[in-house]
């Protein structure tokens, strides 16, 4: 495990960060805070991504603990899609991307040769920026996730796993009437509960959520914050994130990202309150863009 | 700088800049309705020469939807159909009945003596009539002996002049029907014995030379087979190949090679084809000539590229998002692309498909290539047999001298266009259910 002093000295370090604005008084881009954590569910180690050659993740290290919910912040186009993708090979699908490092996943590395990707993604959840439901009716999206891994083999247990997990997502009482009818003529946030619902249907062990609620009233937004809340129990989290106040209230942990850089990581009380890195304080306090 | 400047002068006078809002207005209005102006031209233009082509088309083609039909009178002579008195299906078909019809025609002009008049007597009637008597005869032999009124076809010439295609007012050299024709031909009308009805031979029978007796079932069945080969081919493999070079495959030089070729392939003219399958399927694979089969081939080879490249739009279209949900939740490629891609992309496939099958469908020259081209009076049974197609058989009966086959070449131009018109409807009732899913 190595030090935050390490981490600090950066004079003993080839300066390898991407360009980072001179105008900010910190030039040193390695994390501060401690990235590990005891017992993690995900250890993420050295991450570099580029896309085609233009470098989006620099060597990023991060550890992502059981049961807890960790979220990321920082200014747009800073990597933290970028990074959310990582973790669940999502980037496998852009052509001109590419990934260094390593991500383990109970200490298994996820970009292993013999890694099958679809019990992967099984396994890591993703909800997404913007709500993608399939063209299809309500009850077949979430269904459609538990029946192609075979997790039930009766139709009443896929109706009762539907309705567990719409009500979950706080969706079930919207909705139960017209389960066939096209999930995309719900509303926007309807419809993000919905992915939401499809997500937790597949029962994975972490699930990342990028801006979840970015299209969402402040009533959903408190429901899906409330299901974060009781979903932590039992799963991981990763939440992507633009509202400090989101971060502040529902997760644990709070890294931040600065222009591909994992700028500062730490308990979201010390993040919030007593910021150490420079960076961090400007985007905190709101002086950073 | 000049948004500065503006910004200024702007903020110096806001009732200024609603001024120029409204100067601005009247010209922005003015541009678009010279834009609408010109789009309803365009329509207009194109919707004109449109009625042109179907109204030449169909005032030179409707009449031959209907075929001048002579009565006579036919005494079945068993002296002269069977002298031995057998029945034999054998002597009954070899028996000459054109003597029958020979024989009909001098006993209602007891007048006409003489060896020339006698044959432009015969000429009134279609060759076509023997054959409709041997036909009666074999289907039911007790008809010997007897004596019955029978409709036949009249001969093309007879028709021209009923349907007001030959003047009788030229001089007798100039046209194909003689004075004395005439003459019998307005003694038969007033006795009531000729007659219009609707041609149906035009729908039931196969090539001849004789006009009258000429029809297109032939050409339609080739066409027919043809298209159910290129279907059956080019469906499923340009589908395929779409699927996997948008899906599946990885970019890189040789996948850009391949859509550059594609799209070549889609641009090269279509007798290249028709060489190609004569060089590939009758040359090397010594496949018959003139065959449904071979015409199939050589239109996949055709409609794919076209094909490819419409799935591929098809697929192109469908958004990003719909593939990431169904990667995300752990679908494999092959589910998220059957599942979810493949429904959405399906209704622009099969509109790319059908045009490319009304595109093979209008098509002659390549089957030139493949002797489809061939004068073939048997329809085709099935894709084995020699056949035309429906546009060879257009470019054929267009190269015949007789007046009937000018309006036989309308009359199946309305036939190609009725296919066509279906097809195409056909594909804008398929997206429209597709789409209405969702
Ligand atoms: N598919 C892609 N191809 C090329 N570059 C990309 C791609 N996706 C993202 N990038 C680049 O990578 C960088 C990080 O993007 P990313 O989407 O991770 O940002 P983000 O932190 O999620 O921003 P936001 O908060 O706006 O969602 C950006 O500079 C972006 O331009
Ligand atoms: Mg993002």
């Amino acid at each position: 495990m190595q030090t935050n002093t390490l981490y600090n000295s950066s004079a003993t370090q080839p300066d390898n960060c991407i360009n980072i604005q001179s105008s900010i008084a910190s030039d040193d881009c390695h994390t501060v805070g401690n990235t590990s954590v005891k017992n993690p569910r995900m250890n993420c180690r050295n991450v570099d991504v580029f896309y085609a050659d233009k470098q989006a993740i620099n060597q990023v290290t991060l550890d992502i603990g059981r049961n807890e919910v960790i979220a990321m912040i920082g200014p747009s186009g800073c990597g933290k899609s970028t990074f959310l993708r990582c973790l669940n090979r999502m980037n496998d699908t852009i052509d001109s991307c590419r990934i260094s490092g390593e991500i383990l996943l109970d200490g298994q590395n996820i970009y292993d040769k013999r890694q099958d990707v679809v019990p992967l993604r099984a396994q890591v959840g993703m909800v997404f920026q913007k709500p993608n439901p399939f063209p299809k009716s309500i009850y077949e999206n979430v269904a459609y996730g538990p029946r192609i891994h075979g997790l039930t083999s009766t139709k009443s247990d896929l109706d009762i796993i539907v309705e567990s997990s719409l009500n979950r997502a706080g969706l079930w009482d919207e909705v139960k009437d017209r389960l066939n009818q096209p999930g995309t003529g719900l509303s926007g946030g309807q419809q993000q509960r919905l992915c939401i619902a499809r997500t937790i249907a597949v029962g994975p062990e972490v699930i990342l959520m990028d801006e979840p609620c970015s299209a969402l009233d402040p009533i959903a937004t408190a429901k899906i914050e409330e299901l974060i809340d009781e979903l932590h129990e039992e799963y991981t989290i990763v939440i992507v994130t633009h509202s400090m106040q989101q971060a502040a209230r529902v997760s644990q942990r709070t890294a931040y990202f600065h222009l591909g850089n994992l700028i500062e990581v730490g308990e979201t009380n010390q993040i919030f309150s007593n910021p150490r890195h420079k960076l961090t304080e400007d985007y905190i306090t709101g002086r950073f863009g | 700088m000049s948004n500065k400047i503006d910004n200024e002068v702007l903020s110096a006078s806001p009732n200024k800049s609603m001024q120029r809002v409204q100067a601005s207005l009247a010209r922005r209005y003015a541009k678009e309705r010279r834009f609408r102006r010109m789009g309803i031209s365009a329509v207009i233009t194109g919707l004109l020469f449109l009625s042109l082509l179907f109204g030449s088309i169909i005032s030179n083609g409707y009449t031959a939807f209907w075929q001048t039909y002579i009565q006579i009178e036919v005494h079945f002579d068993a002296e002269m159909l069977d002298p031995q008195g057998q029945r034999s299906p054998e002597a009954l078909s070899a028996a000459n009945y054109g003597g029958l019809v020979k024989r009909s025609l001098r006993q209602m002009f007891p007048q006409v003596k003489k060896r020339s008049d006698k044959r432009k007597l015969y000429h009134l009637v279609s060759s076509g009539a023997a054959f409709q008597l041997r036909e009666m005869v074999m289907n039911n032999p007790q008809l010997i002996g007897s004596t019955a009124l029978i409709w036949v076809a009249a001969d093309d010439d007879v028709d021209m002049l009923m349907k007001g295609h030959i003047n009788r007012h030229k001089p007798e050299a100039d046209r194909r029907m003689k004075d004395q024709q005439i003459s019998w031909v307005d003694e038969l009308l007033q006795q009531g014995r000729i007659e219009q009805r609707f041609n149906t031979t035009f729908f039931t029978a196969g090539d001849s030379r004789e006009p009258e007796l000429a029809g297109i079932r032939g050409a339609v069945m080739g066409s027919i087979f043809t298209l159910l080969i290129t279907l059956a081919l080019s469906l499923p493999i340009g589908v395929a190949a779409a699927l996997y070079l948008e899906e599946f495959a990885p970019t890189n030089r040789l996948t850009d090679l391949i859509e550059v070729n594609i799209n070549n392939l889609a641009a090269v003219p279509s007798i290249v084809f028709g060489l190609l399958g004569l060089a590939v399927f009758i040359g090397f694979f010594g496949m018959p000539r003139s065959v449904p089969i071979v015409g199939g081939l050589v239109l996949t080879l055709m409609t794919l590229p076209t094909i490819i490249i419409a799935s591929r739009a098809a697929l192109k279209s469908v958004p990003p998002s719909i593939r990431e949900a169904a990667l995300g939740i752990g679908a494999s490629r092959m589910q998220t692309v059957f599942h979810h891609v493949l429904p959405q992309a399906l209704p622009g496939m099969l509109t790319g498909t059908i045009i490319g099958m009304a595109q093979a469908l209008g098509e002659t020259a390549p089957l030139l290539m493949i002797g489809m081209v061939a004068f073939i009076v048997d329809i085709p049974g099935n894709v084995m047999d020699p056949s035309t197609a429906l546009p060879v058989q257009i470019y054929l009966w267009a190269d015949s001298p007789e007046r009937a086959f000018a309006e036989r070449t309308s009359a199946a131009i309305m036939v190609l266009l009725a296919f066509l018109i279906t097809m195409n409807t056909l594909a804008v009732l398929l997206r429209k259910k597709f789409e209405r899913r969702w």
